[in-house]
């Protein structure tokens, strides 16, 4: 066990914590932090993704130590005060999920991708979103969410 | 307006409505909500029937004991069943409050009026609220379904567009799964499964063990079950990573490994006539004949599917605590009822001492692991007393032990007269079973049919299923054609020892019959030398089946579909168990020079009955065609004599992001006409059309599934 000193969503927070865990079970199990989802644990799948120093980044390989000095957004930091995002609001309206377990990796990867880059084509869209996987077939939904933000200019 | 099944079982207003003293109200139903959005429809329904906001409206999450037992949430069949309970359940209720408030404010009952639970006399301030007259109070009464239910012309929230339930949630990452479940005292479990089926534990080092046991983790074995419990969850992963090196395994045989599709029509099998109704009998299977001498032309085709998962993208988890003699199971499968049997039955205890509580999990599908491992919880909390027990399946346990959506081989011959009709029809489909949900009253024992039973020490054996003899389950599920042909012949073939585990997935046999039939109608329009459009509808009477295929055939045109460069088109049609929801499908697709299949367009007609929430049905619409296109295009679980290799998302690929097509829904209008469950209807039109238009992009016409890469180059090779 070691002391990890993080920054999620704003906040300074330590935990004690093994150096090994995956920085997903210190979000999830020690923060509370239980919207980063785990789907596969592998990289493979995008459901535990959160957004690192702007970046959309995995959670459910790398070690929470190797975080330390980052600033680090899950889904839950994205409603400030209880107001959905945006993004989110875009998505609940579009009614962008069935069973919304790929939603919130989903949800950070557009809000990463929108926020260095507000006018997407296409293909940067796909291209931001190819790592995420969606058995419940919530893609079009997903993809007409971020159309709509675009066009109405985020 | 049709009864329920579901109230002649639960015929009292107060399993169904409660008026809370929250100024709420809470609609108790057994159908849970997997991100159909069944919650949202049933939710609507009661708002429409009491005249209450929707947003005032609460679905109770199932648990046995307290909601109605509708069985399971599958079949298409949730709106037909609770949909129209809730529906009369509610007119009841909203009845019954405007007879307490007639007394309650000295006025004419007729002359009332409501406003979101507020009940006024017109004209006065004279006012009563459902909660003042009912709050937190049973109604004592049953159900009464000859109250009326409003006309559809009165309808101010069914077919509107509403935010669904919990969407605020989930886009939020607030929304609680199972997997983020936290109690007093919890531990975190992960199993340590064997390499395969056959295999078992020949030995485990204790020196392991003592060492995890001394640190504070829970070993728990019993017989070749094994798994871990400990306080973290990250030291539940470890744990069973330490645990997984100290076992060792006894092999078995391994696991067949035959050429599937060559089992799958050389195995033993069980042969039987389907007939008109599409229920198959048991009696002799008729000889296929010689074709009719009228024949102008006889086609003969074999398509082909393997086994799919429902990988579902979290993984199952169960949750259980034992304590004093009673065991709680927070579970996110598709029948709490089912599942208390199943689970009292395997560890030998009373139905009552078990209580089983629904949580929402990752989309199921069908019946995936979500029932094994709420047992898996069971077996590790009744290890363990006292602390409730949260055990995850990991990737690698839900890829290689989820039962599976059997492989299928479709065999088709017809013929058609020089006028280019249909006049003869042979259809024999050959699987395993479907049917492999732990339930009471069904064949075999439910028990049997949870994985980890297989396991134990004093082993049930593996279930042995027998056909299932009800109309449109299992492998015959749309087997029958919904087409006007004379007398098909139609054979289902459940074949024996084949190696994979497998049960119920969306659709069941469904899809692969349906991608059959109406790959096969094409190739019958192509010999008869007419459209695809008219050859289907030259087929039909119902009209109901012919305004969708002609909607779709409209919506194609106008956006001139295939009309371009390497692009191709195709429909298909079915009406998912002769009986739900009416279907059409359209698919565009571009062959890219990589042999891959590019979807570039997808139309879908589909007439539902009735349509509640109409952004509900095109979402699942939607999503049921992305998912057949995943099955269709990608898919196949694969296997060697250790074990299944398809153990991860990079061995058993789906449809990502970069192959979605667009998707444009016609809604066929239907007010005050019977629920047609629509969940599963699209999956085999989808499949089919695809097929159709990858033909008329290339002119190769692929049988076996997946169409990918591989399978167009060697099409194209031979
Ligand atoms: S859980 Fe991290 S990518 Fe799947
Ligand atoms: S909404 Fe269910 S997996 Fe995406």
């Amino acid at each position: 066990m070691a002391k990890i000193s993080l920054s999620v969503n704003g906040e300074r927070r330590e935990v004690e914590a093994d150096p090994a865990a995956p920085l997903i079970f210190v979000l999830r199990d020690q923060l509370g932090l239980t919207g980063p989802k785990l789907g596969c644990a592998q990289e493979q799948c995008g459901a535990c993704a959160v957004i690192v120093d702007g970046e959309r980044t995995l959670s459910c390989v790398r070690a929470a130590s190797e975080f330390e000095g980052n600033e680090i957004t899950t889904v839950e930091g994205l409603s400030g005060g209880g107001e959905l995002s945006p993004i989110q609001q875009a998505f609940a309206e579009m009614g962008a999920a069935q069973c919304g377990y790929c939603t919130p990796g989903i949800v950070i990867a557009a809000t990463a991708l929108l926020s260095s880059n507000p006018r997407p084509s296409e293909d940067e869209i796909v291209e931001a979103l190819h790592q995420h996987l969606c058995r419940c077939g919530s893609h079009r939904r997903v993809l007409a969410a971020i159309d709509n933000l675009i066009a109405g200019g985020v | 307006m049709a009864g329920s099944a579901s109230l002649e079982t639960h015929p009292g207003l107060d399993q169904w409505i409660e008026i809370t003293e929250d100024e709420r109200i809470l609609v108790h139903t057994g159908k849970v909500d997997i991100g159909q959005r069944i919650s949202t429809a049933l939710a609507m329904i009661a708002a429409e029937e009491l005249d209450v906001d929707y947003d005032r409206i609460d679905i109770k999450r199932t648990e046995t004991g307290i909601d109605p037992n509708e069985g399971f949430t599958a079949g298409s069949m949730s709106m037909m069943h609770s949909g129209n309970a809730v529906r009369h359940a509610a007119a009841t209720a909203r009845a019954r409050l405007l007879d307490m408030a007639a007394d309650e404010l000295g006025a004419e009952r007729d002359s009332l009026e409501i406003d979101d639970g507020l009940i006024q006399v017109p004209g006065t301030n004279r006012s009563v609220s459902f909660w003042e007259l009912a709050g937190g109070k049973p109604f004592e009464a049953d159900v009464d379904i000859d109250i009326p239910v409003k006309a559809p012309a009165g309808h101010s929230v069914i077919g509107q567009t509403v935010l669904a339930k919990g969407m605020t949630g989930i886009v939020s990452g607030k929304m609680e799964y199972l997997h983020d479940l936290r109690l007093p005292g919890m531990k975190f479990g992960r199993l340590v499964r064997p390499p395969h089926y056959r295999a078992s534990l020949k030995s485990l080092d204790a020196g392991v063990v003592e060492r995890l046991e001394a640190s504070g983790v829970s070993v728990i074995r019993n017989g070749s079950f094994l798994a871990v419990a400990a306080e973290g969850e990250y030291e539940a992963v470890k744990a069973a990573a330490r645990l997984a090196n100290a076992a060792e395994w006894d092999m078995g045989g391994g696991l067949p490994t035959q050429e599937l599709y060559e089992a799958l029509t050389a195995n033993e099998r069980i042969s039987l006539p389907v007939v008109e109704g599409g229920a198959p009998i048991d009696a002799p299977v008729p000889a296929l004949a010689d074709p009719p001498a009228e024949a102008a032309a006889t086609l003969s085709a074999r398509y082909e599917k393997p086994y799919h998962m429902h990988g579902s993208i979290g993984p199952s988890a169960g949750c259980a605590v034992f304590e004093d003699g009673r065991l709680t199971v927070w579970t996110h499968n598709q029948g709490v009822y089912p599942l208390r049997a199943a689970i009292a039955e395997a560890l030998e205890m009373e139905p009552d001492d078990v209580h089983v509580r629904f949580v929402p999990g990752a989309g199921c599908y069908g019946h995936n692991g979500a029932d094994d491992a709420a047992f898996d919880a069971a077996l590790c909390a009744i290890a363990v007393p006292g602390a409730p027990i949260l055990l995850k399946w990991t990737r690698d346990d839900e890829h290689a032990w989820e039962p599976y959506g059997s492989a299928m081989v479709m065999e088709l011959r017809a013929s058609i007269d020089g006028g280019g009709r249909i006049i003869d029809w042979s259809h024999e489909s050959y699987g395993d079973t479907f049917m492999g949900r732990p339930a009471p009253g069904r064949a075999g024992t439910p028990a049997e049919k949870l994985v980890s039973t297989h396991f134990m020490e004093n082993p049930i054996d593996w279930p042995v299923p027998p056909p299932t003899m009800g109309a449109h389950v299992g492998i015959h599920r749309n087997l029958e054609p919904f087409y006007n042909f004379p007398v098909p012949r139609l054979v289902k073939n459940l074949v024996r020892g084949m190696p994979l585990r497998v049960s119920a997935l969306r659709t069941l046999g469904a899809f692969g019959n349906t991608v059959a039939i109406e790959a096969f109608m094409n190739e019958l329009a192509e010999a008869a030398g007419i459209d695809p459009v008219t050859f289907r509808l030259n087929h039909l009477d119902d009209d109901r089946a012919k305004e969708c295929i002609t909607a779709l055939a409209g919506m194609m045109a106008a956006d001139e579909a295939g009309d371009g460069d390497g692009l191709g088109q195709g429909i298909a049609f079915a009406r998912y168990k002769n009986s739900a929801a009416y279907c059409a499908t359209g698919a565009e697709v571009e062959i890219t020079d990589e042999a891959e299949v590019k979807l570039t367009r997808a139309w879908i007609a589909c007439d539902a009955g009735e349509v509640v929430d109409p952004h509900g049905l095109i979402a699942q619409l939607e999503g049921g065609y992305i998912q057949a296109a995943s099955w269709t295009l990608y898919e196949q679980v694969t296997w060697d004599r250790d074990g299944i290799t398809s153990r991860d998302w990079d061995s058993y690929p789906i449809l990502r992001f970069d192959n979605v097509p667009e998707v444009e829904c016609r809604l066929m209008e239907r007010p005050g006409m019977p629920f047609l469950g629509a969940g599963e209807t699209v999956a085999g039109p989808a499949g089919g059309a695809i097929a159709n238009a990858i033909h008329d992009a290339i002119g190769i016409r692929l049988r076996r599934m997946p169409f990918n890469r591989d399978a167009i180059r060697a099409a194209a090779l031979a």
